[in-house]
């Protein structure tokens, strides 16, 4: 079945009238579904399901009506549905998102919607993955203050520009968008992943951990920092709108000049 | 069906579940049951602050805290918790600090600190700056500072696990806890953990109104594992309406963007909570400002066609002030309605927010099984648990402070406590309640579906128990909710299968969001007065004589089968505070 390419889709939403949005709100959306269910089948298949949209709804919203008034069958996570909790990613007309935080005229509702699980890690069922390589590449970089010497009585001080320096990386949410994006994770998953890295940089330039050597001599492993091509896919793919290629190049650049 | 055996096992890994987790897993073998992966729990949502009388940027002690806290919660709140609360709110916040939460700092460099609703210098002369906070994603830098924590630690983690059951064995008279049952999602086992202490900590449940700034998935399972096996739940009918959630979807604005100067403001332009609460105006308590907004609702001041909103409006703050100290809510209102806060005020309306009742503890963390009796080995914190700290009427900031000194105590008593005792035997099947929910949802072939169900509780609700309630719209909505429950015994599922089975849980949370909206529907009709979050047209004042205590719901089952609602009351603990009237 084809896939339409997003960028095209996109295109050809923006700017476009907006027919039948005057009267109703509602309009009819296909959503094309990328269903797997290895209790019934060993092959995945796309699916497609008609809905009535508000465009001002979110594709998670979407995902419920087929699940509540459809088929209950239809599986995938979701908690807060505003973007928060990291637990619904996927790939929406080929583009890494987040259910919750993507509305349905932000994407073109006149071409069927092709929703899929999340590329890279292991489908369980329809639009679940396994996160356990995702979770553990984030272990693996000691995501936790390192300190040495005795606690202060008070806090520790930090200057509101030491504090804002590491203040981007703060806002990852560990939803996967990015690490799933990356065509370097795709083709090994032995690759940390954007993700990871991200969550390193969080505490490499924080001015109040210690413990920068131990995580670039982690990141600095062949399946580490180096292997980053730089295609940005990450960074388009964040949901909370961190740079996440620049945080890559930062630690990059720590690697070299051991300066943070 | 497998067994498991810890000495402690906790149930939720949100904010109480990890800050306990942190402290039981240094002491006790523990185990962490969450139904989702940790750092999705609904702790990540809040925004505005955890408040602690560290009195970084002017003066402030505890005692004033203290004092907040008791009052507003309209003076339910039982005073010597409160104080505990507030006493050890400033290592809590220190704790965190050393654990690497990144919070804002002041020029000097310590933790700086915002206003917040109903905090006040000196017992409500003016508005203290009491909040320590991370931008507005205070909750989701505890989330992840715990769950980073946990990792050091070594914390045991069993995610996707759903604890559908506690288990609860008589002992020589004495009610105590055997362990807990859980589903695993991936799979659809029955596991058994025995456990000589277990620790709720798995949220609220605001998933049972329309309009609620709670997550899909918090639908009460803690409360009501604990209430169908016996045990009571206390001041149920105590829920918090938070002023400002996003019109229509009830997604969650801090209060730290009225902390911050924002205003509320009606179809005039009117500066509406100046004439409701002179002193704090826009930071009056949530249940005061929720009440307000609907005032100006009710009486023709509504904004938009259907004059069913209010506006919070930041235009006259600098957009550098926005961006650096709420820049998330301010992303929200661009995402969700396609307003730009710098220019465009946001429309809001009060949103579902906080349970302030729930399982019944002490102050270490204890439930109760009565007013006095501790059920050995069962422990609560959090929005799960009513110690009380919070009354009638929560204070913002003061949940993320809860969750961290509640979840530390009761991670502590409930790993000293496994040393000192053996394990209680499981009942014979231990998870024979499990399975048969889950095969006769499974197999069922009624005609019922649970997404119909579900939004006509939510509906009702909305309708009838929210911000003013009256005998008339509560009995509706007990009557309503008594259909519901009987139809519930017909719903079916359309996934059949054993992997993932979403569709299987939804139905078993519905039945759980529907024995708990009976309990808060059946508590507050009996609350024949106003106090806090519960507002009764009908008894428009608070009513100290007839109503100066806890509620306590307890399940009684018929020889039929049949359950119903008991409801006893259990005292407001004083110190030093004389109920007064509450004026802001």
């Amino acid at each position: 079945m084809a896939t339409p390419t997003m960028d095209k889709a996109e295109a050809a939403g923006k700017g476009a009238p907006e027919p039948g949005f005057a009267d109703s709100p509602y309009i009819k959306v296909t959503f094309r579904i990328r269903r797997f269910n290895p209790e019934i089948s060993e092959d995945a298949e796309w699916q497609d399901f008609e809905v009535d949209m508000d465009p001002k709804e979110r594709v998670l919203d979407a995902l419920h009506k087929i699940k509540w008034d459809q088929d209950g069958t239809l599986t995938f996570r979701r908690s807060c549905a505003h973007g928060i909790c990291g637990s619904d990613a996927m790939r929406i007309n080929g583009k890494n998102r987040l259910a919750c935080k993507t509305l349905i005229k932000d994407i073109n509702p006149h071409k069927p919607i092709t929703v899929e699980a999340i590329k890279g890690l292991t489908v369980l069922k329809d639009l679940v993955v396994d996160m356990d390589p995702f979770f553990q590449a984030y272990r693996d970089v000691m995501p936790f203050l390192i300190t040495k010497g005795n606690e202060p009585t008070r806090e520790r001080l930090q200057s509101p520009e030491d504090r804002e320096r590491f203040d981007d990386t703060t806002k990852c949410i560990l939803c996967a968008a990015c690490t799933s994006s990356c065509p370097v994770f795709w083709n090994d998953g032995q690759y940390f992943g954007p993700a990871a890295i991200v969550n390193a940089h969080r505490f490499i330039f924080d001015s109040r951990d210690e413990g920068g050597e131990q995580r670039l001599e982690i990141l600095n492993d062949k399946d580490g920092v180096w292997r980053c091509r730089t295609t940005f896919n990450c960074t388009d793919a964040c949901p909370r709108g961190i740079e996440v290629t620049k945080a890559i190049q930062e630690v990059k650049r720590a690697l070299i000049t051991r300066r943070y | 069906m497998k067994i498991h055996k810890y000495d402690t096992v906790i149930v939720g890994a949100g904010g109480a579940g990890m800050r306990a987790a942190i402290e039981s897993t240094k002491r006790s073998r523990t185990a962490v049951l969450t139904k989702l992966y940790p750092t999705r729990s609904h702790t990540g949502a809040a925004q505005g602050g955890m408040a602690a009388a560290l009195a970084n940027v002017e003066e402030d002690n505890w005692e004033w805290h203290t004092f907040d806290t008791i009052k507003g919660g309209d003076y339910l709140v039982d005073q010597d918790a409160a104080e505990i609360l507030a006493k050890e709110a400033i290592d809590a916040v220190l704790d965190l600090e050393k654990m690497g939460l990144p919070f804002g700092r002041t020029p000097a460099g310590e933790i700086d600190q915002r206003r917040f609703g109903g905090h006040s210098r000196n017992h409500g002369e003016a508005p203290v700056r009491r909040a320590c906070y991370s931008g507005d994603r205070t909750g989701h830098m505890i989330l992840q500072t715990l769950y980073q924590n946990c990792i050091k630690e070594g914390v045991e983690f069993f995610n996707e696990f759903y604890v559908l059951d506690q288990l609860i064995v008589e002992e020589d008279g004495v009610k105590k806890s055997a362990g807990v049952v859980a589903y695993e999602l991936a799979t659809g086992e029955i596991h058994v953990f025995q456990a000589k202490s277990v620790i709720y900590a798995s949220g609220g449940t605001g998933k049972f109104f329309k309009v609620t700034s709670n997550a899909h998935t918090l639908t009460g399972d803690g409360q009501a594992a604990c209430y169908r096996r016996g045990l009571p739940l206390e001041d149920m009918e105590f829920f918090q309406f938070h002023p400002t959630g996003i019109w229509r979807m009830g997604i969650l604005l801090t209060e730290g963007a009225r902390g911050e100067g924002g205003i509320l403001r009606n179809k005039d332009g009117e500066r509406f909570m100046e004439k409701y609460a002179p002193v704090m105006k826009d930071l009056a308590s949530r249940d005061v400002v929720s009440r307000s907004i609907y005032t100006e609702i009710r009486e023709g001041r509504g904004c938009g066609p259907e004059g069913d909103h209010v506006y919070l409006d930041l235009t006259h703050l600098p957009p550098e002030q926005l961006d650096a100290k709420l820049p998330d809510i301010t992303e929200f209102a661009r995402t969700y309605l396609g307003i730009e806060p710098y220019t465009d005020p946001i429309p809001i309306q009060p949103t579902a927010h906080y349970a302030m009742g729930g399982i019944p503890t002490n102050v270490e963390g204890e439930v109760l099984s009565d007013n006095t009796t501790v059920v050995p080995g069962l422990y609560a914190a959090g929005e799960v648990a009513c110690v009380s700290v919070h009354g009638a009427n929560r204070l913002g900031t003061n949940s993320l402070l809860d969750i961290n000194v509640f979840g530390r105590r009761a991670g502590i008593a409930a790993a000293e406590y496994s040393h000192k005792s053996d394990f209680v035997e499981l009942p014979e099947n231990p998870a024979q309640l499990v399975v048969d929910q889950v095969e006769r949802l499974r197999n069922s072939t009624g005609t019922e579906r649970v997404a119909a169900l579900r939004t006509e509780l939510q509906e009702t609700m909305d309708a009838n128990v929210m911000v003013f309630r009256t005998e008339q719209t509560i009995k509706t909505a007990v009557e309503k909710i008594a259909e519901l429950r009987e139809r519930y015994l017909n719903v079916s599922i359309q996934d059949k299968g054993k992997r993932f089975n979403t569709d299987l849980l939804e139905a078993i949370e519905l039945g759980n969001l529907l024995d708990l909206a009976e309990v808060m529907a059946v508590s507050a009709l009996a609350r024949k007065e106003s106090r806090g979050g519960h507002y009764r047209e009908d008894f428009p004042t608070r009513d100290d004589v007839n109503f100066m205590r806890h509620t306590m719901a307890y399940r009684e089952v018929a020889a039929d089968g049949s359950d119903s609602i008991r409801l006893d009351y259990k005292p407001v603990v004083q110190t030093r505070y004389q109920p007064m009237e509450r004026k802001y």
